[in-house]
């Protein structure tokens, strides 16, 4: 356990060093003089010598080098410097408009379990029967269908149509239900097939047969024993919806006009607000590599099988 | 039936065996239905524009949001252009980015996965590390990077795609050469005195194409889907191109009174999409009843 602990610290340290190194990369090839972005921001005709004043505050006369390593240095204290739009420090504006994202996040994710886990179990019972054709039809429209799209036509049957729901922005519990759904569906229907599969597998075993013999009741059997045991595989692939609900938050974000991190970064491009993009770019990598770490180590404690493997190997 | 009947079960089994080896594609129907759909969209996109001879670029301010008529068979945009042929038009920009980005990536991928399984070493070690740590991002976000510092385009979004979706294809092709490595077959070739350029080339490639074809095939949708996204949000392809995420945003103002500004482009990739998906599963079966049977 210490040990994967050790290898994934080790691994995180190397994604975000890439990362910073492809920021800074980035950032350098970016059009424009920051210098001249930030002037241009605080609305003054600027003379050479403020020019030059600014270059030498902001570090921008020393070599590459010592820019990246002093910029390091800024990002590890979490220093992300203002942005160029608001003069807010970047690192507050992250902390307000990060439980916004959360928020969409939990929404999402609840949708995705609600829908999922009884269509998954019920594909499963009735496997082959029309159930299990309409979660597999399902499948492939979440895998086909553009998020922005669903949202769209979701919004316009919802909203504007029907009138039971509000077109954008937040407030009421009622605003959360529409981009829930548009962010939750496409994963809500691979889950669906995940634990289906999973389940199956673990029907087919032998201490299913027995607990069958035993007269435990089928549904008793469904839940307490195969929708348990099929979670387990089905929590690896979590990871990489991690992924997908980080950068499917960008697209719904903007879609419904949701103040979280997604809504924030495009607006930030839009404005050429390279202080907020940076952070932006370098959090979501943390946090996208520090979930992967709690999923393995949420897995390992969950199954025990894995831990002896390793367990073995050291 | 009385020939059957005097065959040995054997016999049965030999045969359905290798009936199922050449099982036509058509017995699989999601790479029937996918083929028919993608097929059928590929004629009309080619087809059509002959038929219906108007610029997709072409602003006509005096015959704008038109319905749907014979000169317009899906009306006209709020530039009064042509949507059919604009959506021709983004069909051909779509799947021609999205084909760029496969074969590069296949390009870039495949060699490095063969490199990486075949060599070992301090070598693999090294661009597993690089893989492991740019594999953890999602596409979207390394687009954002992209796009946010090198200002939004196509090209910049082709670019950004392409870094990230290489490393799948390493990673499926270095596992597959693991695995092959420790066969009897290559240590056969190799005590024959093959070379390096034969193993790679005559024994390792055979078994790496279908994967990759499959993963391949599976990408397109997904890239599709990015490009479109993308586009959709002003960070890929930029007006007056007639892309499809972009032809949604164009149709965003007038949502509520002619909805169907956006639902055709929206349904243009969700058609497409879904027929890349169901091509790549009904491959994916394809192989995976050839490899049980044989």
């Amino acid at each position: 356990m210490l040990t994967m602990i050790k290898e994934r610290l080790i691994q995180l340290g190397i994604v975000l060093f890439l990362l910073s190194l492809v920021t800074f990369t980035l950032m350098k090839l970016a059009p424009g003089d920051p210098v001249f972005i930030i002037l241009k921001a605080d609305e003054v005709a600027a003379t050479t010598a403020d020019e030059e004043a600014l270059r030498k505050e902001l570090g921008l006369h020393q070599p590459l080098f010592i820019q990246y390593t002093d910029w390091l240095a800024r990002l590890v204290q979490l220093d992300f410097g203002t942005s160029l739009i608001n003069g807010k420090p970047v690192w507050q504006n992250m902390i307000e408009r990060f439980p916004v994202t959360l928020e969409l996040a939990a929404g999402s994710l609840f949708v995705m379990l609600a829908i999922s886990i009884p269509l998954g179990m019920l594909a499963a019972k009735y496997e082959g029967k029309w159930l299990d054709h309409v979660s597999s039809i399902l499948a492939l429209l979440g895998a086909s269908i553009p998020a922005f799209w669903l949202g769209l036509m979701l919004i316009y049957g919802f909203s504007y149509r029907l009138g039971w729901l509000p077109t954008m922005g937040t407030g009421s519990a009622a605003h959360l239900i529409l981009p829930s759904i548009t962010l939750g569906f496409g994963l809500a229907a691979i889950y669906a097939r995940l634990l289906r599969a999973g389940i199956l597998e673990v029907l087919a075993q032998e201490y299913i047969r027995t607990a069958r013999a035993r007269g435990v009741g089928e549904w008793r059997i469904m839940y307490k024993h195969a929708l348990r045991a099929a979670l387990i595989p089905v929590m690896t692939v979590f990871g990489s919806s991690a992924g997908s609900i980080l950068a499917g938050s960008v697209i719904i974000e903007t879609l419904f006009s949701w103040p979280g991190l997604g809504d924030m970064v495009i607006d930030a491009i839009f404005n050429r607000d390279y202080p907020v993009i940076q952070a932006y770019v370098m959090i979501s990598g943390c946090l996208m590599v520090m979930v992967n770490l709690m999923i393995d180590l949420c897995y390992t404690w969950i199954d025990p099988r894995v831990r002896y493997r390793k367990g073995e190997m050291m | 039936m009385s020939s059957t009947r005097s065959m040995t079960n054997v016999d049965v089994a030999e045969k359905r065996r290798i009936a199922s080896y050449w099982k036509p594609m058509w017995q699989v129907p999601q790479l029937t239905i996918g083929t028919a759909i993608l097929v059928t969209f590929i004629l009309i996109v080619l087809v059509g524009p002959c038929f219906v001879a108007n610029d997709p670029l072409h602003i006509q301010m005096s015959e704008r949001l038109q319905p749907a008529s014979w000169n317009y068979p899906l009306g006209t945009d709020h530039l009064g252009r042509c949507i059919f042929t604009r959506l021709a038009e983004g069909a051909k920009l779509t799947l021609g980015v999205a084909g760029i980005i496969i074969i590069v990536t296949i390009i870039i991928g495949v060699p490095l996965g063969l490199l990486c399984g075949y060599a070992g070493g301090r070598l693999d070690s090294f661009i597993m590390r690089v893989v492991d740590g740019i594999g953890a991002l999602p596409e979207i976000i390394v687009a954002i990077a992209v796009s946010g510092f090198l200002g939004p385009s196509l090209t910049n979004l082709l670019i950004a795609i392409i870094a990230v979706k290489w490393i799948e294809y390493v990673r499926l092709v270095r596992s597959i050469v693991l695995i092959e490595r420790e066969k009897e077959y290559i240590e056969a070739a190799r005590a024959a005195g093959f070379g390096t350029w034969h193993m790679i080339r005559r024994q390792l490639l055979p078994h790496i194409i279908s994967p990759v074809v499959i993963l391949a095939s599976l990408d397109i949708g997904k890239i599709i889907l990015i490009i479109s996204s993308l586009s959709y949000l002003g960070l890929g392809a930029q007006p007056p191109a007639p892309e499809w995420g972009a032809m949604l945003n164009d149709g965003r103002p007038y949502f509520q009174t002619i909805p169907e500004m956006m639902i055709y482009p929206g349904l243009c990739i969700m058609l497409v999409v879904m027929s890349c998906n169901l091509i790549g599963d009904g491959l994916r079966q394809l192989l995976n009843i050839r490899h049980k049977k044989i």
